[in-house]
């Protein structure tokens, strides 16, 4: 019989409890570490961080004999994937055309890695029975993983962008950066919107990380989790291009996900940043209040 | 293997209560039920919420509304413009192909030619587009439609006129003062298109039709893009048009036409609806019509760009004779356009539907509808709001009426 299921002694409980919110950083900040510690989370990180330089080389293999790209074939299709055009003539578009780029698969795919394992994980390895025995309380564990999720999608988006950024640097020349709306505006500022970008872009993940999150409190099974997490990234992502759904479209989470874009206008245009926060938002709520439900009624069997 | 239950748990009560039993741990999951409900319920509402309640403004006549708005001289103004278009037409993989359509006027000479204004306006003859605006004075205009991660800009300024495709990074760009261009003809005029794209051009093309073939009315207030409109209805009194009815909604502060909807007989979504999602009177930001060239943009010069494209001055040599033969039959609403091209090109009636010329040709002899009559026979092309009819031996009829009165007019014209 473990000491969790007959409930903790009077006095340990009293011992404990002053010195509670230092334990509640001591699980957040164990979660955190355990998570970046993972080879498999480097591992993540290493080829999202990759995507950029991949890109980079390519556009400059490509245009070194003086050509452009992204005017193939004269519009229509076949045309280069957003910001391409620019990145000749300015590095920095690399960090926009690699978060373009790594948004609709990369970026979920290690969301859904991360957050379908965080609690199934634990399940089938058969060490969330140990988090719980600890008098942490499953809200607060559940908090905890949360947070570390949170903080991967951060890191990982931080990653491709600064990734983008020392390549660009190295590779392309840097200057006064000529946003989509025509308007040229000064490097620092340019710098400054490709931060906003970044955050857009990771705040952009919280819906798809809340999924995760939930749905690993449904299963014991980490693999099932994720591959389920990622499937939903998927689904939602060719419902999105069914024109006959588009009735759906605005509560898909990643219908707003291009959104990060309109921060590069001048001036910039709110409507689908904020409508994509508010969906994120919304999602993050229910699925949320979804995975608390779960997993606070849940028997713990593993 | 022991089982860990929550109600054993002894948790540090942060929300949960001590013994929680199956009723209450299935109840948990009405939380996120009712979020999701919460939200639904504010989507739904809130909307209908903040459009319930027309403003409640003095009564005006039509007439006075009228010259209210052809009085108004909103110079100034910046803001957002919704442009909905749903012509009907057979639908048509991608907007490259719908510009191959428009006659050859731009001379699409492959590279560079994507910021060419007049590809842009086939563009918009379709589907919903979000526009901003921002004009100071006759001089300083700027249109952008805003696209998925990239921007299409056309900036006029003084004397000096830009177009920005982000999405390529190519520039077009013209110096030519207003109306030197005219010997050239369609170039100087196809960017003014782009920019008329707005309300209020929308209303002052319909205005000029406005005479005794027309029933107007002031139909109750609006709201639009928060502010205060009457709204204009204006219905054709002709049975044969295709046009159900227009309605302008009007600005009541300044008479700036704010939102503009067409209404085919047929019924259903509107053909076209313009309108202002969010408007600002005041003088726009400073920089918003400065335009440098980004490093690295391929800059067409409009001069060079019609030297260089000698199949476009071939097309548009070929259009503007097949133009020639252009005759208008009727007026007013009734409006038929015919056309002796050599089963050649078609024009639209200058009825502002923004119909794009359509090559008539042998692959839409598979659209169109057989007819027959006094003047032989022809096949009827239909769309939700223009009609057209290419009869056999190369006459073509296209005007905004009804099959019926485009057959009369071929018939009278035997």
């Amino acid at each position: 019989m473990s000491r969790a299921e007959t409930g903790a002694p009077a006095a340990p409980v009293a011992a404990v409890r002053p010195s509670r919110p230092l334990w509640t950083l001591a699980l957040f900040r164990s979660e955190l570490t355990t998570t970046f510690r993972r080879w498999r989370t480097l591992a993540l990180l290493g080829v999202l961080a990759a995507v950029p330089v991949l890109i980079g080389i390519a556009v400059k293999i490509e245009t070194s004999d003086g050509g452009t790209v992204g005017q193939g074939g004269g519009g229509g299709e076949g045309e280069a994937p957003a910001f391409f055009s620019q990145i000749t003539n300015n590095g920095i578009f690399l960090v926009f055309a690699a978060l373009a780029a790594t948004l609709p698969v990369f970026l979920p795919m290690a969301i859904g890695v991360i957050a379908g394992d965080s609690i199934a994980g634990e399940a089938s390895s058969g060490t969330l029975r140990y988090l719980l025995v600890a008098p942490a309380g499953r809200i607060r564990l559940l908090l905890a993983k949360f947070t570390a999720v949170m903080a991967f999608c951060l890191v990982a988006t931080l990653a491709v962008a600064v990734s983008g950024l020392a390549t660009g640097a190295l590779l392309f020349p840097l200057g006064d950066v000529t946003l989509i709306s025509g308007t040229t505006v000064s490097f620092g500022d340019g710098l400054v919107r490709a931060l906003g970008v970044a955050a857009v872009v990771a705040l952009s993940l919280v819906g798809i990380a809340t999924l995760g999150v939930f749905i690993s409190t449904l299963t014991n099974s980490g693999i099932a989790a994720m591959a389920t997490t990622v499937g939903l990234v998927i689904t939602a992502q060719i419902l999105d291009t069914i024109p006959q759904l588009h009735g759906i479209h605005p509560y898909l989470f990643p219908h707003y996900w291009l959104s990060f874009a309109d921060l590069l206008r001048a001036p910039v245009y709110w409507d689908d940043l904020v409508k994509n926060l508010e969906l994120q938002g919304l999602y993050a709520a229910v699925f949320g209040s979804a995975a608390w439900a779960r997993f606070t009624a849940k028997d713990i069997t593993a | 293997m022991a089982r860990i239950r929550p109600t054993q748990v002894e948790d540090d009560g942060f929300w949960d209560e001590k013994r929680p039993a199956r009723r209450t741990k299935a109840a948990r999951y009405a939380v996120p039920v009712a979020v999701a409900g919460i939200a639904a319920a504010t989507i739904g509402l809130v909307p209908a919420l903040a459009s319930s309640g027309d403003p409640d403004l003095p009564k005006i006549s039509a007439e006075r509304l009228i010259s209210k708005m052809a009085a108004s001289d909103t110079e100034r103004l910046s803001g957002s413009v919704k442009i909905t278009t749903d012509l009907g037409l057979p639908s048509l993989p991608g907007g490259g192909s719908f510009s191959d359509f428009g006659g050859g006027a731009g001379g699409e000479g492959g590279d560079g030619s994507s910021a060419a204004p007049e590809n842009k306006l086939m563009e918009l003859a379709s589907g919903s587009h979000t526009l901003r605006v921002a004009a100071d004075g006759p001089e300083r205009q700027r249109v952008s439609i805003i696209e998925n991660a990239a921007e299409y800009s056309l900036i006029h300024n003084g004397d000096e006129t830009w177009a920005y495709d982000s999405k390529s990074n190519a520039v077009v760009h013209s110096t030519a003062p207003e109306g030197a261009g005219a010997k050239d003809g369609h170039p100087r005029e196809l960017p003014k298109d782009l920019k008329d794209v707005t309300p209020q051009q929308f209303a002052k093309q319909v205005l000029a039709s406005v005479d005794d073939t027309t029933d107007v009315s002031v139909d109750g207030t609006t709201r639009v893009a928060g502010r205060d409109a009457y709204e204009l209805l204006i219905e054709p009194k002709s049975d044969d048009t295709t046009v159900g009815s227009v309605r302008i909604a009007v600005d009541a502060d300044n008479g700036t036409p704010l939102k503009f909807t067409l209404t085919p007989k047929s019924g259903g979504k509107a053909v076209v609806d313009v309108a202002f999602t969010k408007v600002d009177f005041g003088k726009p930001a400073a920089g918003t019509f400065d335009f440098t060239p980004p490093k690295g943009a391929k800059v067409t010069e409009e001069g060079d760009h019609r030297r260089g494209g000698k199949d476009g001055m071939k097309d548009n040599k070929d259009a503007q004779e097949a133009l020639s033969g252009l005759n208008v039959i009727g007026e007013g609403w009734d409006s038929i356009a015919t056309l002796d091209g050599p089963g050649g090109a078609s024009a639209s009636p200058g009825k502002g539907d923004g119909g794009p010329g359509q090559d008539a040709g042998g692959f839409l002899d598979s659209l169109g509808k057989k007819v027959t009559g006094d003047f032989g026979s022809g096949h009827v092309f239909s769309t939700r709001l223009v009609n057209a009819l290419l009869t056999d031996d190369g006459k073509v009829y296209v005007g905004a009426v009804d099959k019926d009165a485009l057959v009369a007019a071929a018939n009278k014209a035997k």
